[in-house]
C-alpha cells in the first residue's frame, strides 16, 4: 500500500528539505563562489553573491605556487593503493569471521576496532624513526602502508557485516558442488558482496583522501598529497580568502565529484549492519 | 557445520589482518612505552636517561591534562548529541516524499567529502572571523555586535564545525535504517489513531536503536582523535579552552619535542581510549547481536 | 586483483624513478611568508645559473614548518636539504652539529657585508651555520591620515604612554577602525615575541641569574595590564587569535590605526597591490618606558643546511644564490626596491636607491638598537631579545603564551594568567634541571 500524501504537504516538505539542504551545502557553495572573486570582493561587506567580476586569477596563482597535479596524483595513488591493499587483506579476514565464526571472533573484531582509537600523535615519533630506518619517509609506499593499517579495521568490519547477511546455505550448496574455498570466494561470495564492497571501497577512498595527520607528517615534497598542498595555505598572507577558496576547491573537488557520482553505491552499503 | 579443514583455512585467512594490526599496534606501542620512561628530548640528543615515572607524574599533574580530558569528553559527547538528534530529524524529513530528493541528498551528503583541514580553514576564516567573516557581516547587517566565535566559545565552535562534517554520515545511516522500517506497521498505528509523537517513540525510535549505536561507535572512534580542526582554528586555545588529549600530546611531543613526556601522555591516552573502547564494545556487542 | 595491485606498484616505482632521474633534486622547506613565496616565482634565474639542480618546495605555515624541520633534523630523517630556520634555532642546532658550516662560501658572497648583529646570532664558535634571508626588528606602523585626524603627531621614538593616548584617539569602532593591533595568538613566536620584547622595555625579564622565572614581578604585571588595557579598549575583536598574518590583513584593509610588529611588514603595507592604505603609512621605533631597552626584537629567517644531507654542494649553491646581493638586485629589478628582502646586508642600506624607500631608515635603526646579548634592564643569564635561547623555551614560551592569550580572550584575569605562567615555567625549569 502506497502512502497517500496531499500535494500541499509535499510542497511544504519540499520547501523545508531544500532549505536545509542548501544551508548544509552553503559553506561549500560559498567557498566555490569566493574562489572566482577578486580578493577585495571576497571580503566585501555586504557580501556579493553572483554579480561580481568573475575571474580565474586565483586558480592561476595557486597553480603557479604549488604543483597541484602532482599533489593530486599522489592523493589518487595513496588513497587508491591503500584501499586496494586493504581490501586484499580484509576480504579473507572478513570472510572467515562471517562464515567460520570461532568463539573469539567477536573479540577479535572488537579488538581490531579498538586499535583505531589509539591517538596517532602518541606514536608519531616511533613511527617516524621506523620509517626513517626503512627508508619510507616521503614515499607513496610508506603512506599506502600506514593508511591501509589505519583503515583496515573499518574495512574488515564493514565487509564482515555484509558477508554475515549472505545466507550460509548458498555457500553450503556451492561446497556440495565441490567448489574449492578459493572459487567459493571468487564465484559465489564476491558477486553477492559487490554492493557492500563498492561501498567499502568508496568510504575508504574518502577516508584516505582526507587523512591529514600522517600524510602531512610523513611526507615532504615527493609523496605529499593534497592535504599537504592545502597546508601551505593555512594562514593568511594579507588578503587571502579568494586564494584560500581556490586552493580549497581544488583540494576537495575531485573527491566531491567522485562522491556525488557514486553516492547511490556509497549510501546503499553504508549501514555497518545497522539495518537488518 | 564448518569442517576442520575450513576452520584451518579460516584461521589462515584472518591471520594477515590480525598480524598486521598486531604489529601496527605493538611495535610503536612498545617503543612509546619505552620512551615514556626516559628523559628524552629531541633537541638534546645524547642526554637520554632512565627517569622512572617522572614523565607520568608531570603529565598527570599538569593542570592542562584535566582541562584536556574534560574537553575531549565534551567534544565527543557534544558532536554525538548534535549529529544524532540532527541526523534523526533530518532523516525523518528526507524520508518524506518531496520534489528533488536526489539533489537534496547530494547537497546534504557533501560535507562528508570535505577534508577536515579545508572545512576548518573555511569555517574559521570565511564564516567565524569576527571582522571579515560572513557571520560578522550578517550580525552587522542586523545591527548586532559580531560574535567572536573562536575566542569566546572555542570549544562550541569546534563542536559546530566537526558536527557539520559528521551530520551527513549520521543522517545517511539513520535514513537507510528508517527506510527499512515496515510501512504497514506504521500505517496500522496511524489508523489506530496513535499520534505522531507516539508513533515516533514507540515504533521508529526502537527501530533506529541499532543504527544509532553504529553511528555512536563509528563517530566516537574518529572524534576521540580530532586534531586538524583544532590545529587550524584555535591551536588549542585560548589558554587550554579547546585543547583535547590528542592536541595536548601533540604539544608535548612535537612542539616541545619532549618525546618522553609526550610518550607518557600517549600511554595515558591509549589507556583511556581503551576504557572507552571496552565500554562501547559492550554496548555495541549487545545491540548488534540482537 | 593481484595484477592490478602489481601494476599499481609498478606505476609507483616508475614514478619514483622518473623523479629520481634528474641529476640533483634538493628539497627546500620554507615558511609561507610573502618574501619566500616571491622567491618561488623567481626560480628561473636560479635554474639559468644552475641547470643541473632542481628545487622542490615544501611551503608550510610557521608552526608546522618548525615542527617538521626540527623533528627531521633531530632524528636525522633527511627529508630536507635546505631548511628555513629562525635565529632561535641556529645557535642551538649549530652547537649540536646538526648544520653544515657555511664558512667556505666564496669571496663573491661577501660575508662581511652581513649586518653584524644578525651575523653574530648565526655564528657558533666562529662557524657561520646559516645564511640570513631577511632580518627584522619590530617597529610601530601607523596610519598618517588617522593620526592627523586625531590631531596628534607620532614622534620617531614614542613612549608607551603616547601609544596609549594615540590608540584612544584613533579608535572609531563604529567605522571598524581600531586604534591598535597587536599579536594575541598564542605561541612563543607569536604573542610571546611581542610581549617579551614589550616586557624588556618595562624592566621585566624571563629569568633571574638563578634561572628563577620572574612572572611574579611587578614589571611583568605592569606589562600585561597595559597590554590588556590597550587591546581590550582599542584592539580589534578576536585579537586572541591574531598573529602576524592576521594583523597584516587587518592593517592592509584599513582596520588598524597602529600596529607594532615586524619591520618586514612595512613593504607589504606600503605595496599598493595588496594594501588599501599603502599611501598613508608612517613608521616609528618601537615604544619605550624611559628605562633603556625599547620594545623591539631582533629576528632573521635563515637558510641552513642539515648535516645529514647528501647534496651539500647543490644545497650550498641554492643558499648562496638566495641570500646573495644578486638576488636582492633581481627582486629590485622585477618588483622594485621596496620589495627586496631587508635587514641582512649593510650594502643594501648604503644603496642610495634603497635609502629612498620610506621604511629603510627606521628598519635599520630598529635592527641596530636591538641587543640580544643584553636584552633587559637587569642582567640575565640568557641570550635573546624576544626569546630565551634554550631548547626548552619553545614549549615554555608557547604554554605561557596560551595563558596570556586566555587573559586577552577574557577567560582569566591578568593576575591569574601571570600566576599560572609562573607556576608552569617553574615546573618545566625544574623538570629540565635548571632549578634544583
Amino acid at each position: 500500500m502506497a502512502r497517500s500524501v496531499s500535494t500541499r504537504r509535499k510542497l511544504i516538505t519540499t520547501l523545508a528539505a531544500w532549505a536545509i539542504g542548501i544551508a548544509i551545502f552553503f559553506p561549500i557553495l560559498w567557498t566555490i563562489l569566493t574562489s572566482f572573486k577578486t580578493e577585495a570582493a571576497a571580503i566585501a561587506d555586504p557580501p556579493v553573491w553572483f554579480n561580481f567580476h568573475w575571474t580565474l586569477d586565483n586558480y592561476v596563482t595557486v597553480q603557479e605556487r604549488s604543483n597541484y597535479f602532482r599533489h593530486f596524483m599522489n592523493s589518487v595513488i595513496i588513497s587508491g593503493g591503500s584501499t586496494l591493499l586493504g581490501l586484499i587483506i580484509a576480504v579473507p579476514a572478513a570472510w572467515s569471521m562471517a562464515f567460520v565464526p570461532a568463539k573469539r571472533t567477536k573479540d577479535v573484531l572488537m579488538w581490531m576496532l579498538s586499535t583505531k582509537m589509539l591517538p596517532p600523535v602518541g606514536v608519531l615519533v616511533p613511527i617516524y624513526l621506523l620509517f626513517r630506518d626503512l627508508g619510507l619517509l616521503d614515499t607513496r609506499i610508506g603512506l599506502v602502508i600506514v593508511l591501509t593499517l589505519i583503515n583496515l579495521p573499518i574495512i574488515v568490519w564493514m565487509l564482515y557485516t555484509y558477508f554475515k547477511e549472505i545466507p550460509g546455505e548458498i555457500l553450503e550448496a556451492a561446497r556440495m558442488d565441490g567448489a574449492s574455498l578459493r572459487s567459493e570466494i571468487i564465484h559465489v561470495l564476491t558477486p553477492m558482496a559487490i554492493p557492500g564492497m563498492a561501498s567499502t571501497v568508496l568510504l575508504n577512498i574518502i577516508l584516505a583522501w582526507n587523512e591529514a595527520f600522517w600524510t602531512l607528517n610523513l611526507t615532504a615534497a615527493k609523496a605529499a598529497p593534497l592535504t599537504a598542498f592545502i597546508a601551505s595555505y593555512s594562514s593568511p598572507e594579507g588578503l587571502f580568502y579568494a586564494k584560500l577558496s581556490a586552493a580549497s576547491t581544488m583540494a576537495i573537488a575531485p573527491i566531491l565529484i567522485m562522491g556525488w557520482f557514486s553516492q547511490k553505491q556509497l549510501v546503499r552499503g553504508l549501514t555497518f549492519g545497522a539495518v537488518k | 557445520m564448518a569442517t576442520k579443514h575450513s576452520r584451518m583455512s579460516a584461521r589462515l585467512m584472518i591471520s594477515p589482518a590480525v598480524l598486521l594490526l598486531l604489529g601496527w599496534m605493538l611495535i610503536p606501542l612498545s617503543m612509546t612505552l619505552y620512551f615514556s620512561f626516559l628523559r628524552y628530548n629531541l633537541l638534546m640528543p645524547g642526554m637520554e636517561e632512565f627517569t622512572g615515572l617522572t614523565n607520568y607524574r608531570y603529565f598527570l599533574t599538569d593542570p592542562a591534562f584535566f582541562a584536556a580530558l574534560w574537553n575531549t569528553i565534551a567534544l565527543v559527547v557534544g558532536v554525538l548529541v548534535v549529529t544524532v538528534i540532527g541526523g534523526i530529524l533530518l532523516a525523518l524529513l528526507l524520508d518524506q516524499p518531496f520534489f528533488g530528493q536526489g539533489i537534496v541528498r547530494i547537497l546534504v551528503i557533501a560535507p562528508f567529502f570535505v577534508m577536515p583541514t579545508v572545512s576548518a580553514l573555511v569555517w574559521k576564516n570565511m564564516f567565524m572571523n569576527p571582522v571579515n567573516g560572513l557571520f560578522a557581516h550578517a550580525a552587522k547587517a542586523l545591527g548586532l555586535q559580531p560574535f567572536d566565535f573562536l575566542s569566546a566559545a572555542p570549544l562550541g565552535s569546534i563542536i559546530g564545525i566537526v558536527s557539520w562534517q559528521w551530520l551527513p554520515f549520521a543522517t545517511l545511516i539513520l535514513l537507510t535504517a528508517l527506510q527499512s522500517l515496515d510501512q504497514e506497521q506504521l500505517e496500522a498505528a496511524e489508523m489506530d489513531g496513535a499520534p505522531w509523537i507516539k508513533r515516533f517513540f514507540y515504533i521508529m525510535l526502537p527501530h533506529l536503536a541499532r543504527a544509532i549505536t553504529v553511528v555512536i561507535l563509528i563517530q566516537t572512534i574518529f572524534l576521540l582523535s580530532v586534531f586538524a580542526e583544532i590545529l587550524v582554528t584555535t591551536n588549542g586555545g585560548p589558554g587550554t579552552a579547546s585543547t583535547n588529549l590528542t592536541y595536548l600530546i601533540y604539544m608535548q611531543s612535537l612542539l616541545q619535542f619532549d618525546v618522553g613526556g609526550g610518550s607518557a601522555g600517549g600511554v595515558v591516552a591509549i589507556i583511556l581510549a581503551n576504557i572507552v573502547a571496552i565500554f562501547l564494545m559492550r554496548m555495541i556487542g549487545k545491540n548488534l547481536d540482537a | 586483483m593481484n595484477t592490478t595491485f602489481r601494476a599499481l606498484m609498478g606505476a609507483c616505482a616508475l614514478a619514483a624513478l622518473a623523479t629520481g632521474a634528474t641529476s640533483e633534486t634538493i628539497t627546500v622547506a620554507t615558511v609561507n611568508n610573502g618574501d619566500m613565496i616571491r622567491m618561488q616565482g623567481l626560480m628561473d634565474d636560479f635554474y639559468a645559473k644552475h641547470p643541473d639542480i632542481e628545487v622542490e618546495w615544501v611551503t608550510l605555515e610557521e608552526n608546522v614548518l618548525r615542527q617538521r624541520v626540527t623533528q627531521d633534523v633531530a632524528t636525522k630523517g633527511g627529508q630536507f636539504d635546505v631548511m628555513t630556520i629562525g635565529t632561535y634555532e641556529v645557535p642551538i642546532w649549530g652547537e649540536r652539529g646538526w648544520l653544515v658550516s657555511l664558512n667556505d662560501l666564496p669571496e663573491s658572497y661577501d660575508v662581511d657585508d652581513l649586518l653584524p648583529a644578525i651575523r653574530e646570532g648565526l655564528t657558533v664558535d666562529g662557524e657561520l651555520y646559516a645564511a640570513p634571508f631577511y632580518g627584522e626588528s619590530s617597529m610601530v606602523m601607523y596610519r598618517t591620515d588617522l593620526m592627523e585626524k586625531a590631531g596628534l603627531e607620532m614622534p620617531d621614538a614614542p613612549t608607551w604612554t603616547f601609544i596609549k593616548e594615540a590608540a584612544a584617539a584613533m579608535t572609531d569602532k563604529d567605522n571598524e577602525v581600531y586604534g591598535i593591533c597587536l599579536r594575541g595568538k598564542a605561541g612563543w613566536g607569536e604573542n610571546m615575541a611581542f610581549l617579551s620584547a614589550m616586557a624588556n622595555s618595562y624592566g621585566a625579564k624571563w629569568f633571574d641569574m638563578d634561572w628563577k622565572p620572574q612572572f611574579d614581578s611587578e614589571a611583568w604585571a605592569n606589562t600585561l595590564n597595559d597590554y590588556l588595557e590597550l587591546m581590550n579598549n582599542y584592539g580589534p575583536p578576536g585579537a586572541s587569535g591574531n598573529g602576524f598574518n592576521e594583523n597584516l590583513a587587518l592593517f592592509q584593509t584599513g582596520k588598524c590605526g597602529m600596529w607594532i610588529d615586524a619591520t618586514v611588514a612595512a613593504s607589504f603595507v606600503t605595496n599598493p597591490n595588496d594594501s588599501q592604505v599603502a599611501d598613508s603609512v608612517g613608521f616609528a621605533q618601537a615604544p619605550d618606558n624611559g628605562l633603556g631597552p625599547r620594545g623591539n626584537w631582533l629576528w632573521a629567517w635563515n637558510l641552513g643546511i642539515p648535516a645529514g644531507t647528501q647534496k651539500v654542494d647543490a644545497a650550498k649553491a641554492f643558499v648562496e644564490w638566495a641570500t646573495s646581493k644578486d638576488y636582492t638586485a633581481l627582486v629590485a629589478s622585477k618588483e622594485g626596491w621596496a620589495n627586496v628582502p631587508p635587514g641582512t646586508r649593510q650594502s643594501l642600506y648604503e644603496n642610495p636607491e634603497y635609502q629612498s624607500v620610506p621604511f629603510a631608515k627606521m628598519t635599520l635603526e630598529s635592527i641596530l638598537s636591538a641587543d640580544p646579548k643584553n636584552p633587559t634592564v637587569d642582567e640575565v643569564p640568557y641570550v635573546g631579545v624576544q626569546f630565551v635561547a634554550i631548547p626548552e623555551f619553545q614549549g615554555i614560551g608557547t604554554a605561557v603564551g596560551q595563558q596570556f592569550s586566555a587573559a586577552l580572550a577574557g577567560q582569566m584575569s591578568a593576575e591569574q594568567a601571570l600566576d599560572n605562567a609562573q607556576k608552569l615555567t617553574e615546573r618545566e625549569m625544574m623538570k629540565a634541571g635548571y632549578i634544583k
